[in-house]
């Protein structure tokens, strides 16, 4: 049986259709999750997918965070379930303060849709969002984004660096990492080149990029298939975990 | 009683915090021939009518809205300011029209 991967639609939202195509693609079953409704329908993962949620007025992704499936998104969340923010979908899990930082207007001022390369952080290869990944370096990938520059205060930043939170970079076609400013390899201008964080309990992540969007050769780009099913297949090992516990528990 | 509050949040990006709206007003001015003027920062300016028994009580609603929902007090910092107190009762005729 394969394993049940939530999508949350928002009224914005431009990237569910992909993300549960690339859900299905990894052997999950994409689920989508209306954001007004709270029942989570028993996912064992949730995406929060790239668009405008609520047209991203005020900032982006404030207005989605108080939606109700973001209630019971934020305790799935604090129970241990798996999240993962994609492009938009970073930026709601920042606003609610699921993962650290904040996503600023990007440094260039333009709304940028073209390739980026990213690569996973050495030392964050063996997390639920990138075991799949594999050894390709760099990873390339779209973003499609007006306000992705990542930010934190400096304390924060080496906490995350300390304790093995940065998820991904932005990097040259060498694979080195992308300086912060006039860098065209950083699209957006993000601290210390960050494109994607994770939390500190390492179960709820964002990156900008999408790799949804790069999941399948016919795209231009299978880079970021590896990253949908490390999630996907994280999500199985969970719900499997979960029916043993179920199983046990009943048994007593 | 109630009375009918209107407040201002102001909120503006934080020292320090990379402002790219501001950047690109301040390298405009030249096109217009101004000199002298630096550290622009670009914010917004959010007003609303806050229904409440004092001004107190609209201030702390005004509060929660603008630290919850307005400003990301990671990026932004946000000054509430009461623009104008009218004494008087709220209407309930719409919804007497409705009912």
């Amino acid at each position: 049986m394969s394993v049940r991967v939530g999508v949350v639609v928002f009224p914005g939202s431009n990237c569910d259709r992909d993300t549960t195509e690339a859900i299905a693609l990894a052997g999950g079953e994409p689920v989508e999750l209306w954001h007004e409704q709270a029942d989570l329908q028993g996912v064992a993962g949730i995406i929060l997918p790239g668009g405008f949620a609520y047209g991203d007025y005020l900032r982006a992704g404030v207005i989605a965070r108080f939606s109700p499936v973001m209630r019971s998104v934020a305790a799935f969340a604090a129970d241990g379930g798996l999240v993962l923010g994609i492009c938009n979908g970073f930026q709601v899990l920042a606003e609610a303060g699921l993962v650290p930082g904040a996503l600023l207007r990007n440094r260039g001022l333009r709304f940028l849709g073209r390739d980026v390369r990213i690569a996973v952080e050495p030392g964050a290869s063996d997390t639920p969002f990138t075991h799949l990944a594999g050894p390709r370096r760099p990873l390339r990938m779209p973003v499609a984004h007006g306000e992705g520059c990542y930010f934190a205060d400096d304390a924060t930043l080496d906490a995350l660096e300390a304790g093995g939170r940065v998820l991904f970079r932005y990097v040259r076609e060498d694979g080195s990492v992308a300086g912060e400013v006039d860098d065209p390899a950083n699209p957006n201008g993000s601290l210390r080149a960050i494109a994607g964080v994770r939390n500190a309990a390492g179960n709820v992540a964002g990156l900008m990029p999408h790799p949804e969007r790069a999941s399948d050769a016919i795209l231009g780009s299978d880079d970021g298939f590896g990253l949908v099913r490390s999630f996907v297949e994280s999500a199985a090992a969970a719900a499997a975990n979960a029916d043993r516990g179920a199983v046990e528990v009943g048994a007593r | 009683m109630s009375t009918e509050f209107r407040f201002a949040v102001n909120v503006t990006p934080k020292p320090g915090i990379l402002d790219p709206q501001g950047r690109a007003v301040e390298n405009s001015l030249p096109h217009q021939g101004i000199e002298g003027v630096t550290a622009i920062r670009v914010g917004r300016r959010i007003e609303m009518t806050v229904a409440a028994d004092d001004e107190a009580a609209a201030r702390a609603t005004v509060e929660r809205l603008a630290s919850e929902l307005l400003a990301n007090p990671l990026i932004e910092s946000y000054a509430v300011e009461l623009v104008m107190a009218t004494s008087s009762t709220i209407s309930t005729a719409t919804e007497a029209t409705q009912g």
